[in-house]
């Protein structure tokens, strides 16, 4: 399987691996806001408890859960080899250079931006995936049927001022990052055409935006509503 | 008008070089960019001291052989080749930083000319097309829409001059690789070696430790010539599907 491996090792074959996980973590966030908009309900976390148990328990979603934490892994590792590949192409740089007139800044710093996710994304799953699936968690009964709370624990979460604030910005630099990578993706697949790529612009800046502020939405609500 | 240069000096590719200050005084507006080079390097010559080197050709914006990363963009502040860059451009009292190409693949010669021949290997690579020998063809002896004629003509249009790659933040060359591999696979004629030629002329591009693209969209809007990035998105769909079904193993 030579011709795979020298694909996959190319710069093109590189950016394609970035774009298709890139793609595949957009699918993934598109889910992961419509079912927390549960949260917006005010039942008392009755229907968010049980969707939070069909997202851990179902065949499918678990196999769904497996290609997230590869796409991730894969969008981190092939990100940090494009990006030495990347540095070591211009061995000494520029005195001046002025990339504000001809790029956009997240586009120019998609790293910086991926990293901040990431540590955000090491907090996010802490507080509340490494909870759910190992953590301690008191549990509610609906309907004679046991569930674990989650949304108990996500209202503590966001009763702290600093979670939310960090949620928050967090999901600023998540949108910036959207902004450059949802389009982008496409240009990599060499999808790139005058009949469709003004709708692939539109729905990325409208992604961009919609997405990271219903997640944004979210703490602030919580934590407004709990007083 | 009185101007403050810092040119970039290096003696050779092994040298460190750094910048070094002059004073550019009684420069006409109308003067090229070149032009007030010239002045300056015949009062250094005057004086004794080694000119400045700089690559220049045509001066009439087609050859691509001029350069110069002019106060932080490819060719100067005006979306055009540093030949065709008029002192009006800049201001009385300006200092002006004058850089080479910054790229592993652009190593410096000296002080600013960079070595670009890695842009002929990647065209040696795969950027030809096999033709019969015999008689001239006819003129319109093979059909070819207009609109894709034109679109192999924008593609056709790079001049090679690598301010893509300098306007890179990655020193990536596919702006380039991908004009080239656009004009052939466009037209009936590039048919023949289609596939491989996408695969080495990638192959090459990489061989030569180019960057990989960011989709900036840095090089499109510094490009003298607006070649379009769409060009990028085709070389990608032309490497990809090349190595799907092409023969080569």
């Amino acid at each position: 399987m030579t011709w795979v491996t020298k694909t996959l090792n190319s710069t093109l074959g590189r950016k394609l691996i970035m774009a298709l996980t890139g793609l595949f973590l957009i699918l993934f966030l598109t889910g992961h806001v419509s079912g927390n908009l549960l949260l917006f309900k005010g039942d008392g976390g009755q229907a968010f408890n049980m969707y939070a148990k069909f997202m851990t328990t179902n065949p499918a979603v678990k196999l769904l859960s497996y290609l997230t934490y590869i796409s991730v892994i894969g969008h981190i590792v092939y990100s940090i080899l494009l990006s030495q590949h990347n540095k070591s192409a211009r061995p000494v740089s520029y005195s001046t250079s002025k990339g504000s007139t001809n790029s956009a800044w997240s586009s120019r710093n998609m790293g910086v931006l991926g990293t901040i996710i990431l540590i955000f994304l090491v907090v996010h799953l802490q507080g509340f995936w490494a909870k759910m699936h190992w953590g301690e968690v008191p549990m509610v009964t609906y309907e004679g049927e046991e569930y674990k709370n989650l949304y108990l624990i996500v209202n503590e979460a966001f009763k702290q001022v600093w979670m939310v604030a960090l949620y928050v910005i967090s999901m600023v630099f998540l949108g910036f990052h959207l902004s450059h990578g949802f389009a982008s993706a496409f240009q990599t697949l060499g999808l790139n055409h005058k009949k469709y790529s003004p709708a692939i612009k539109m729905v990325g800046t409208l992604y961009c935006i919609l997405v990271p502020s219903l997640f944004a939405a979210m703490p602030l609500y919580i934590h407004f509503s709990s007083y | 008008m009185k101007l403050t240069l810092k040119i970039w000096r290096q003696k050779n590719t092994a040298d460190k070089g750094g910048f070094v200050t002059y004073v550019a005084d009684h420069v006409s507006k109308d003067m090229s960019f070149l032009e007030m080079l010239d002045v300056l390097n015949d009062q250094l010559t005057e004086r004794g001291e080694d000119p400045v080197h700089f690559d220049h050709d045509c001066r009439e914006g087609i050859c691509g052989m001029c350069s110069l990363y002019i106060n932080g963009k490819p060719h100067g502040p005006l979306q055009t080749t540093t030949c065709q860059l008029h002192m009006r451009s800049f201001s009385d009292g300006e200092t002006i930083t004058i850089e080479p190409w910054r790229a592993k693949a652009f190593p410096v010669v000296k002080d600013l000319v960079v070595n670009r021949s890695a842009f002929d290997r990647i065209i040696q690579a795969g950027g030809y097309v096999s033709v019969n020998t015999g008689g001239v063809p006819d003129a319109n002896e093979i059909p070819i829409p207009k609109t894709i004629a034109d679109l192999a003509m924008d593609a056709a249009q790079c001049i090679g001059c690598g301010a893509c790659v300098a306007a890179c933040k990655n020193a990536s060359a596919m702006l380039f690789t991908s004009a080239k591999v656009s004009q052939l696979a466009l037209l009936p004629q590039g048919q023949v070696e289609r596939k491989t030629r996408a695969e080495k002329m990638v192959a090459q591009m990489d061989a030569e430790g180019f960057g990989a693209c960011t989709n900036t969209g840095a090089c499109e809007a510094e490009c003298p010539k607006g070649i379009s990035i769409t060009n990028i998105a085709r070389m990608n769909r032309e490497y990809f599907s090349a190595v799907v079904s092409s023969e080569n193993m």
